[in-house]
C-alpha cells in the first residue's frame, strides 16, 4: 500500500511538509499528498474525507492549486453530520469565492441547513452565506435569513443579522425588507445581538435613504439610551475590557448616531448631551477609550454639532497629537485634516505640534503631517512655514525628499508676494534638493527671472554663489548656466546690487570657469552639456575678450559622439570665426517671457518648455526663419513663442544677413529637387533646412545654414560649403590636373552636355565627373533634372546640381559633378545611360540617351 | 468592513488567511505577496498602520506572528487593533497559551474560532465568554459524532 496514502493523519502531513529543506522537495511531498488524495476522492472514500478536506486546506494556504477539491468540499456539505458539515463548510469559505460557478451549487444545501433543527447547523450555514454568498444566492436565500432574524435564539440571531449585512451590501434592493427586524433587533439585552443589530442599521442607512428616515424616528431614543447604560454601567466582567464596558458597542452605537445625525438638526441636538458625556468621561489612558474618544470626535464632526461641542473635539485632538503613541498621533492627523473644513482657525492653534509630526521618524505620520500641513498654508504663515519645511529639507530621507520638494514647491509658488523672496525661496530650494525638483518649476523660476529686471543682477548672483557650494544639484546647474549666460555682464559688472547683498567680484574667468567646470563635471547630462555650449557663446559676445578661451572650450566638442552637442559645436565654433558681425545681435538678450502665456500653457499642454533651451522639438517648415531677437520689449507688447516659432515683427538686424540666408534658402530649393538616382546625403542636409529636421536651437539662424557642415563623416559625399562657395559648386578640390580629357557626352538640338574627368591617383577606382549642361534652344529650361543610370558593376553618387535653370542659348550652365566608382576598374569600362527632364514653356520635355564614349582607363 | 485576515509568521510563510471580499486565487497570492513585503519591513517603533492601495491594513506583532486586517479607509483604525487583541485573547483562551505551533497543527480550529468572532467583516460576539462557550459546544457536538 501506499505509505502516502490517505491514512496519513493531517498532523503527519503537516511534520512532513515542516520537514522539508527546500522549496523542491516541499513541492514533491505537496505532489505526492494531492496524487493521494485525488484518488482517495475519485474511489469516494468516505471515511477519509473529513480529512482530505483539511489536508487541502493547509495545502491552499501554502499556496498550491486545489480546485480539484472543490466539488469533495459539496459533498461534505451534503452529508448529515456535523463535523462534515462543519469542516465542509470551512473548505468552501477558503477553497471557493464568490465569483465560481460551482457556488450555486451549494445553494439547496445552504437552504436545507438553514432551516435544520440543530441550531449549530443553522449557524454554520448562516456563517457560510455571511462570509461568501454571490448576488444570487443572496436574493434566494434572503428570506430564510429573514425569518431567523426572529428567532429566539441570541447565537442564531446575531449571525442572521450579520448575514444579512452581506445580503443588502450583494442586492440592496432588499433592504426594505430587513428595515423592521433590524429595529426590534435594537431592543435586545445580549450585547452580540446588539453590536451586530447595530450594525445592520448602519448598513441600512447607507444603502436606503427611506431606512435611515425610518431608523432616526424610531430608534435615536433607543440608541441614546443603550450608550447611556453601557456609559455608566458598573464593572461588568463578561465584557470589560480596560476597565470600559464593551467597547465594540460603544463605537458601534457612536457611529450610527453619527450617520443618523448627518444633515439633521434635531437629531443632533438630541443626541449632543450624551456625546459631551462619552468624550469627557472616557479615560484616554488605554487603547480601549482612546478608540472611544477618535469614535466620538468622528461623530461630533459629522454631525451638526453646537460650538461648545467642536471645541471639546478639537482639543480632544490636540492631546492625541502631543501623546506619545504612534498610533494615536497618526490618528489625530488624519482627524485634523477632516476638522479643518469645520474649523480651521483652531487647528492653525496646532500648527506647531504638526510641524514637528512633519520630522517624524514614522513614514506614515510624515506623510499625513506634510499633508495637514499643506492645507494650512495660507499668507500669513506661508514664509515662516516655508522657513521650516526647507530647513527640514535639508535632514530628511531620501525617500521623503520628492513629496517634500513637490509641496513646498507649489506653496513658494502658490503664497508667493514679492518675486525677491520667490526667488530667494527657490534658490534655496534648488540648492538643497535640486534633483527632485521638476522641470516645470525651474522652467517657471526662469520665466519669473525673466519678467524681474531689476532683480535680474541679483538673481544670477545668488545663483553663482549657490553654484560654488551645492554644483550637484542639476537643476540649479542648469538655472545657473542659463542665467550666467543670459546676464554675464550684469554678474561680472556688479549690475543693480541691492542693499541686502554683500560685495563680490565676480570676473570674466570665473564666470567661464564655472561654465568650463560644468562641461567637464556633467559629462553624462546632454541636456546641461547643450545648455552650457550655448551659454558659452553668449558669454564670446558679451565677454569679448574671454572670446578665444571661449572659442577653444568649444572647440573641444567638435568631436563630440553626442550629434546634439557635436553639432552646436560646430555651429558655434563656425559664428565665432566668420560671423563676428552678426554674433552680437544673435546672442542679444532674450525677450521677456510672457508670464501669464506661460502659466496658461502649462496649464493647457504637458511640453510648454518656452523658457529652456533644451527643447528637442520639430520647427515647423514654414517658419524656418528663426531670426533672432531683438532687445527685451516691454512686457505688454506680444511676445515670441517659442514653440509656435511664429516670424517676430522685428525686423532682422542686418540686412545682408537676410538676402544671404534668402539665397541659402533658394539654393537649397533646387538643389533638393534634382536628386538623381542615388542621392547624396548632401542633398539631405538641405533638406533638413527646410524642414529643419535636426533639433537646432533657438535664437541664432545662421545656424542653419552652417547646419550643412554637421556631418563630416560621411566619407563618399563632398561637403557642400554652401556658405563658403555659394555659385562655386562645381569647383574642384584642390588642383588636380585632369588625367582624362573632357567629352561630349550628349548632344542634340536642344541640349548638350559636357563631362570632365578628375580622378585622384590614390583611388583609381574612382572618378569625379563634373558635368555641364548647355541649352542650345532659344527658349529657356526650367524643373531641369538629370538621372543617370550605370551598370550593376559602378557605383554613383550623384551631388546636386547648382541650379534648376537653364537660360536660353547657352547664356548660362547648370553644372552638376558626380562620383562613379569602377569596381571592375581595368576590366570593363564605364557606360552609362542619361536621362533629362525639363520644362519648356510649361511643356514637359524627356531626353534620353546612352553615353559610350567615355575614356579609356576610367 | 474588514475586507481579510491575514497571519504571517516573521518568515513570510502564511498561518492563516480570511477573505471577506472576493478576490480570486491569483490576486490573493499578489496581496500576500505584496503586505509581506510592506509590512515585515516595517520597523518596531512604527504606528500599527499602513496605507496600501487606497485600504488601510493595521497590524500587530504578537510574538513571531502578524495579525493583519485590511479595512476601508474610513474605519475606525483603533478599534480593528483592539478586535486583534480580542480574537488574540480568545485564543489563548481555547488553546490554553497559544503558541504558533499551536495556530499551524490545529488551523482548523483557528478558524472556528475565528468564524466566531467575525462575519461577513463585522465584529459578531464582544464578549469572550460567549465565543469560549459556543467553541466548547460545538467541539462536544463534533466529538459525539467523530473521532478525528
Amino acid at each position: 500500500m501506499n505509505p502516502f496514502s490517505s491514512g496519513t493523519r493531517l498532523r503527519d502531513m503537516i511534520k512532513a511538509i515542516r520537514a522539508c529543506k527546500t522549496a523542491a522537495e516541499e513541492r514533491a511531498v505537496v505532489r505526492k499528498e494531492c496524487a493521494a488524495i485525488r484518488s482517495s476522492i475519485s474511489e469516494n472514500d468516505q471515511d477519509y474525507s473529513h480529512r482530505n478536506i483539511a489536508k487541502l486546506m493547509f495545502i491552499h494556504m501554502l499556496g498550491y492549486p486545489t480546485h480539484f477539491g472543490q466539488m469533495e468540499c459539496l459533498k461534505l456539505i451534503a452529508s448529515a453530520g456535523f463535523p462534515e458539515k462543519r469542516i465542509g463548510y470551512l473548505g468552501l469559505m477558503l477553497l471557493l469565492d464568490e465569483r465560481q460557478e460551482v457556488l450555486m451549487l451549494v445553494t439547496n444545501s445552504l437552504k436545507q441547513d438553514l432551516g435544520h433543527t440543530n441550531q449549530y447547523i443553522v449557524g454554520l450555514a448562516l456563517c457560510a452565506l455571511g462570509n461568501i454568498c454571490s448576488a444570487e444566492m443572496a436574493r434566494d436565500l434572503a428570506p430564510e435569513v429573514e425569518r431567523l432574524l426572529l428567532t429566539r435564539d441570541p447565537n442564531i440571531k446575531k449571525k442572521a443579522a450579520l448575514c444579512s449585512i452581506r445580503i443588502i451590501r450583494k442586492v440592496p434592493d432588499l433592504a426594505e425588507n430587513f428595515s423592521s427586524p433590524a429595529t426590534s433587533l435594537l431592543k435586545e439585552k445580549h450585547h452580540g445581538v446588539l453590536i451586530a443589530g447595530v450594525q445592520l442599521c448602519t448598513d441600512l442607512c447607507k444603502v436606503s435613504e427611506d431606512a435611515s428616515n425610518h431608523l432616526r424616528k424610531n430608534c435615536t431614543e433607543g440608541l441614546v439610551r443603550i450608550l447611556k447604560d453601557i456609559c455608566n454601567s458598573p464593572y461588568a466582567p463578561e465584557y470589560d475590557i480596560a476597565g470600559i464596558t464593551d467597547p465594540f458597542l460603544h463605537i458601534r452605537v457612536l457611529r450610527l448616531l453619527r450617520m443618523l445625525g448627518h444633515g439633521d438638526a434635531d437629531t443632533s441636538e438630541y443626541i449632543n448631551d450624551i456625546l459631551a458625556q462619552v468624550a469627557s468621561k472616557t479615560e484616554s489612558n488605554k487603547n480601549a477609550g482612546n478608540a472611544i474618544l477618535y469614535e466620538c470626535v468622528e461623530t461630533i464632526m459629522g454631525i451638526e454639532a453646537t460650538s461648545g461641542l467642536r471645541v471639546l473635539a478639537i482639543n480632544i485632538l490636540g492631546r492625541f497629537l502631543s501623546n506619545r503613541d504612534n498610533n494615536i498621533r497618526y490618528v489625530a492627523l488624519n482627524m485634523l485634516m477632516k476638522a479643518i473644513s469645520v474649523d480651521s482657525q483652531a487647528v492653525q492653534r496646532h500648527r506647531t505640534t504638526i510641524l514637528e509630526c512633519v520630522k517624524d521618524s514614522d513614514a506614515s505620520i510624515r506623510k499625513r503631517a506634510l499633508e495637514l500641513v499643506f492645507l494650512l498654508v495660507n499668507d500669513t504663515n506661508a514664509k515662516p512655514l516655508t522657513k521650516e519645511l526647507i530647513d527640514y529639507l535639508e535632514v530628511s530621507d531620501q525617500d521623503f525628499k520628492g513629496d517634500l520638494t513637490s509641496k513646498i514647491c507649489s506653496i513658494i509658488e502658490k503664497f508667493s508676494q514679492e518675486k525677491k523672496w520667490y526667488i530667494d525661496q527657490m534658490v534655496k530650494v534648488l540648492s538643497l534638493a535640486g534633483n527632485y525638483v521638476k522641470d516645470n518649476v525651474w522652467h517657471a523660476l526662469i520665466v519669473a527671472i525673466s519678467n524681474a529686471p531689476d532683480l535680474q543682477g541679483y538673481s544670477v548672483r545668488s545663483l553663482y554663489k549657490a553654484f560654488q557650494l551645492s554644483s550637484e544639484q542639476v537643476s540649479l546647474v542648469q538655472v545657473t548656466i542659463w542665467c550666467i549666460g543670459e546676464y554675464g555682464e550684469m554678474l561680472v559688472n556688479n549690475v543693480g546690487v541691492l542693499q541686502v547683498e554683500e560685495p563680490m567680484t565676480v570676473t570674466e574667468s570665473d564666470a567661464v570657469d564655472v561654465l568650463e567646470s560644468c562641461l567637464t563635471h556633467h559629462s553624462t547630462d546632454i541636456t546641461t552639456q547643450s545648455m552650457c555650449l550655448i551659454a558659452l557663446l553668449k558669454l564670446s559676445s558679451r565677454f569679448p575678450p574671454s572670446s578665444g578661451r571661449v572659442k577653444e572650450i568649444i572647440t573641444t566638442h567638435i568631436g563630440s559622439v553626442v550629434l546634439e552637442l557635436q553639432q552646436r559645436a560646430i555651429e558655434f565654433n563656425s559664428i565665432i570665426q566668420r560671423h563676428q558681425n552678426i554674433k552680437s545681435s544673435l546672442v542679444e538678450r532674450m525677450p521677456v517671457l510672457d508670464e501669464s502665456t506661460f502659466i496658461s500653457k502649462r496649464a493647457g499642454s504637458s511640453q510648454a518648455n518656452i523658457s529652456t533651451e533644451k527643447s528637442n522639438q520639430q520647427l515647423p517648415s514654414g517658419a524656418s526663419l528663426k531670426l533672432s531677437n531683438g532687445v527685451a520689449k516691454p512686457a505688454a507688447s506680444p511676445l515670441v513663442d517659442l514653440l509656435d516659432l511664429s516670424l517676430d515683427d522685428t525686423p532682422v538686424p542686418t540686412s545682408t544677413s537676410n538676402d544671404f540666408l534668402h539665397d541659402l534658402l533658394d539654393v537649397g530649393l533646387t538643389n533638393s529637387s534634382s536628386s538623381g538616382v542615388a542621392s547624396a546625403s548632401g542633398t539631405d542636409i538641405l533638406m533638413d533646412l527646410l524642414s529643419i529636421g535636426t533639433p537646432v536651437q533657438s535664437n541664432t539662424t545662421p545656424e542653419n545654414g552652417s547646419s550643412i557642415k554637421a556631418k563630416p563623416n560621411t566619407a563618399t559625399v563632398q561637403v557642400v560649403d554652401l556658405l563658403d562657395g555659394l555659385a562655386s559648386n562645381g569647383s574642384h578640390p584642390g588642383a588636380q590636373s585632369p588625367v582624362h580629357p573632357s567629352i561630349t557626352a550628349y548632344q542634340s538640338s536642344t541640349l548638350k552636355i559636357t563631362f570632365s574627368f578628375t580622378k585622384q591617383p590614390d583611388k583609381p577606382q574612382v572618378t569625379q565627373i563634373h558635368a555641364t549642361f548647355m541649352n542650345l534652344s532659344s527658349e529657356a529650361y526650367t524643373d531641369f533634372i538629370f538621372q543617370a543610370a550605370v551598370p550593376k558593376f559602378i557605383q554613383l553618387h550623384l551631388d546636386p546640381a547648382n541650379s534648376n535653370h537653364l537660360p536660353a542659348s547657352g547664356n548660362g550652365r547648370i553644372t552638376q559633378t558626380f562620383t562613379i566608382t569602377n569596381t571592375q576598374h581595368g576590366q570593363k569600362p564605364l557606360a552609362m545611360r542619361i536621362r533629362i527632364a525639363y520644362k519648356v514653356s510649361n511643356q514637359e520635355r524627356l531626353e534620353q540617351g546612352q553615353i559610350n564614349n567615355f575614356p579609356p582607363g576610367l | 468592513m474588514i475586507h481579510f485576515v491575514l497571519l504571517l509568521s516573521r518568515q513570510g510563510k502564511v498561518r492563516l488567511t480570511k477573505w471577506y471580499s472576493p478576490y480570486s486565487q491569483k490576486e490573493r497570492t499578489k496581496v500576500i505577496h505584496e503586505l509581506s513585503g510592506l509590512i515585515l519591513a516595517r520597523a518596531p517603533k512604527l504606528c500599527n498602520f499602513v496605507e496600501w492601495r487606497g485600504y488601510k491594513v493595521v497590524y500587530r506583532r504578537y510574538a513571531s506572528l502578524y495579525f493583519c486586517m485590511c479595512i476601508d479607509a474610513d474605519d475606525n483604525e483603533l478599534e480593528i487593533l483592539e478586535i486583534i487583541h480580542h480574537f488574540v485573547e480568545i485564543l489563548d483562551r481555547y488553546f490554553g497559551s497559544v503558541c504558533e505551533l499551536d495556530l499551524i497543527f490545529n488551523f482548523h480550529k483557528a478558524y472556528y474560532v475565528l468564524d466566531e468572532i467575525l462575519i461577513a467583516g463585522e465584529l459578531q460576539e464582544s464578549s469572550k465568554k460567549t465565543v469560549a462557550r459556543l467553541i466548547t459546544a460545538q467541539l462536544v457536538e463534533t466529538a459525539l459524532m467523530f473521532n478525528l
